[in-house]
């Protein structure tokens, strides 16, 4: 479904991805750990279309057209669904009001029927049950003097309301309580399917034990210098990640 | 791939889609403004001395002030001489009803989404249509005489309700009080007279809807609204011109009068025509808009979205002469292609406890520029007064310019005054936030814009409030690439 191949990307005159390759088949976990500065959130917006990033080399494919070739909105559109490390307020712009336009421009997109007011709000309460978001934050601004946590969780309630084929959380773990780190884990965990495939950025293999990947990757300096299945995040937990950037700098020893 | 920084920088050649001229025969003065001329507009309209006199005592005044340079906008010299001051279309005869207005005015409004024929208009606003120097039509009038209030045009309020007239004209702003607004007492062709009687809240909405028309002129109306004790009256204004190449002068004057435990809610969305891309052409909107709470317990509220006009000029402002009384003020305006605005309010603080706030939201894009200019003066003897101020500014692009110059004079030491100012760049952040849930960047662009104005829209009636919205998004349309 997602196909990384070698791909370069810099910002303004620094160059951060040096060269990553990945495969995401539909219904897979990858995780993405590695350091900090290591360019995971970067590889996120890259997927994402954010246009401060260059890509300066190799390719990305998506259910067989070329990704980046297309606007942020129509990656949307096409079910590319970015969570963020920082989600941005919108000061003003109900919380609602803006998920409703952005679901209902998708299905346009796609030729489905939009979703009214009514509709909606049933859908999006359901969605925020789910994923334990308490309903009030749906008609406050958009992320404006929500906390930490709820910034996070309304990520991934936006997720569950959009049902993307493709969804990169980035780091949507950190800051978050015991219980919320559980609901987001649940929510996520419900969305699995043989059709949906994610890319999981984090830290921490306390969320990994929740939900469970397929695969984790470790980045470093803009490659990947290690994957492996789900033991290698415990691995890292235990003896961080200097012994691989060591392995990555001196194959032969 | 279109970046949102040239997106920004392109919001510009949109259509102004009120830009067409009707093509009717008018009777007009000659151009160029003498005693004469001022004589003839008076004679036109059948006034009576006192009226007249009051005119060439103000223009004998203006004779002897110069133009204001002090708003931070620019523009070549105003050439007064050759300017066209009166022009009404040509009307057959005395009109009965509005039957009988020229099919083609009606028409005009019709396009302009302002039907006259009060069987198809929604019921709850009354409109008061002024093309050019005359009021064409007012509606529901019969209606609203029941209650006692009168509304209609200022010509008739002149010839019907002198006393009325007498009494308050010029009590507020003064014929001598600025360059533009005496030039407006001097030359003044018509406009809006609105009364409320004591106790009345009026059941709807009253509105303006001001239509230049004919090149070469100028538009000099007055309106003038009296709200007697206890009464509410909530008032709407719109304005369109013609796309002309050349500037055309708008120098108005309203005035408001808010007597004991009365309110006044005045509204506007002002979209003269802003001038081409290159900013050729487009109205000069230079205006004096005044209320005075002079009863205690008594309210004005300002609400302006200000999206036309070449240069903005006007400080809809608030006397607070009463005790406890209020005054509010709430702005959005927005400046594109090479349009300037320079604009905000004053808030003058007499009586004891008044209160007064301010919010005010300046957007700039392309190369406009955009100063919020306000004045909260506490006098000696208002004690206990408060007052809250915000001036938020965005810049969309980077070739634009947003400016904040407020002016704060405490004469009371038991007064509390509050300024917050913010300036922000719309994110780009934002717009690809927007843009990742699915959202194409013309739509997140509005609804950022949206958002950042919400807090003044709340404040417009309903439908006003749509409306402004979508004008708002309709001038920031840009073409994405
Ligand atoms: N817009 C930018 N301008 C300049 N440098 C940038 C920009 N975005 C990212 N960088 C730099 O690129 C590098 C990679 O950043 P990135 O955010 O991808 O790291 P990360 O792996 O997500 O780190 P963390 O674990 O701290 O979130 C960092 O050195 C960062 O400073
Ligand atoms: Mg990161």
């Amino acid at each position: 479904m997602l196909e990384i191949k070698e791909l370069q990307a810099k910002v303004e005159d620094t160059q951060i991805l040096k060269g990553i390759s990945l495969q995401v088949n539909p219904g897979e976990v990858h995780a993405v750990m590695g350091p900090n500065g290591s360019g995971k959130s970067t590889l996120g917006k890259v997927i994402a279309g954010h246009e401060d990033y260059l890509v300066t080399g190799g390719s990305v494919a998506y259910k067989g057209k070329d990704l980046l070739d297309m606007e942020p909105e129509d990656r949307a559109c096409e079910g590319v669904f970015l969570a963020f490390q920082y989600p941005v307020e919108i000061p003003g712009v109900g919380n609602n009001y803006f998920l409703r336009t952005a679901l209902n421009s998708i299905r346009k997109y796609r030729g489905e029927e939009e979703l009214d007011a009514f509709d909606f709000l049933e859908l999006a309460r359901e969605k925020a049950d789910l994923v334990e978001l308490d309903r009030s934050l749906l008609d406050r601004p958009v992320n404006e003097g929500f906390s930490g946590g709820e910034k996070k969780r309304n990520e991934v309630f936006q997720m569950a309301v959009l049902e993307p084929t493709l969804a990169v959380l980035d780091e949507t773990d950190s800051g978050l309580d015991i219980d919320a780190l559980k609901a987001v884990a649940d929510g996520v965990n419900s969305m699995r399917g043989p059709d949906r495939g994610f890319i999981v950025i984090t830290h921490y293999q306390r969320l990994l034990e929740y939900i469970v990947p397929d695969y984790v990757h470790v980045l470093h300096d803009g490659r990947i210098i290690k994957s492996g299945g789900k033991e290698l995040a415990l691995e890292l937990e235990e003896k961080g990640y200097t012994w691989i950037e060591e392995e990555a700098a001196n194959p032969a020893s | 791939m279109q970046s949102p920084t040239d997106h920004l920088n392109e919001l510009a050649s949109q259509d102004y889609k009120y830009g067409f001229v009707t093509d009717i025969e008018s009777d007009s003065v000659p151009p160029g403004l003498n005693e004469d001329v001022i004589k003839k507009i008076s004679a036109i309209k059948e006034e009576p001395e006192w009226l007249l006199e009051w005119r060439l005592k103000a223009y004998e005044h203006w004779l002897k002030m110069t133009e204001p340079r002090w708003p931070k906008v620019d523009y070549p010299e105003v050439d007064f001489q050759s300017m066209v001051y009166y022009s009404s279309p040509k009307a057959k005869k005395e009109l009965q009803s509005l039957d009988e207005v020229d099919p083609d005015l009606l028409e005009t409004f019709d396009k302009l989404g302002i039907s006259l024929d009060e069987q198809k208009r929604l019921s709850g606003v009354a409109v008061d249509a002024v093309f050019d120097s005359v009021s064409v039509a007012t509606t529901f009038k019969d209606k609203l005489s029941e209650l006692g209030i009168i509304f209609c045009s200022f010509s008739e309020a002149v010839r019907e309700h002198p006393d009325l007239v007498k009494k308050y004209l010029g009590s507020v702003v003064p014929y001598s009080d600025n360059f533009y607004a005496t030039l407006n007492s001097a030359v003044f062709s018509d406009g809006s007279f609105c009364y409320i009687p004591k106790g009345v809240r009026s059941p709807m909405e009253l509105s303006t809807y001001f239509r230049i028309n004919a090149a070469n002129t100028g538009q000099f109306e007055r309106t003038l609204i009296v709200a007697d004790e206890d009464s509410y009256v909530s008032y709407l204004e719109g304005c369109t011109a013609p796309m002309r190449d050349e500037n055309q002068l708008h120098a108005a004057v309203v005035e408001l009068v808010a007597l004991d435990n009365a309110q006044i809610k005045y509204s506007t969305v002002q979209n003269w025509y802003p001038g081409d891309e290159n900013g050729k052409g487009g109205i000069y909107n230079f205006v004096t808009k005044r209320g005075a709470c002079r009863g205690s317990d008594s309210k004005i509220s300002w609400t302006q979205v200000e999206t036309g006009s070449a240069i903005t000029w006007k400080y809809p402002s608030c006397i607070l002469q009463g005790d406890n009384s209020v005054g509010e003020f709430y702005s959005v305006a927005l400046t594109k292609n090479y349009q300037q605005a320079d604009t905000g309010t004053k808030m003058v603080h007499i009586g004891k406890n008044t209160r007064s706030t301010i919010i005010s939201k300046g957007i700039s894009a392309g190369r406009g520029q955009n100063s919020y200019r306000g004045l909260v003066k506490i006098n000696k003897g208002a004690e206990g007064a408060r007052n809250f101020s915000q001036c938020d500014s965005m810049l969309m692009g980077d070739r634009c310019g947003a400016h904040t110059f407020p002016y704060i004079e405490i004469n009371n030491p038991t007064a509390q005054v509050e300024h917050e100012a913010s300036t922000s760049k719309i994110g780009e952040d934002q717009i690809f936030y927007l843009r990742q849930r699915g959202i194409s960047t013309e739509d997140a662009i509005s609804m950022i814009v949206n958002g950042f104005c919400k807090e003044v829209f709340r404040e417009l009636p309903m439908e006003f409030a749509v409306e402004a919205q979508k004008l708002l998004s309709i001038s920031l349309e840009g073409s994405v690439g």
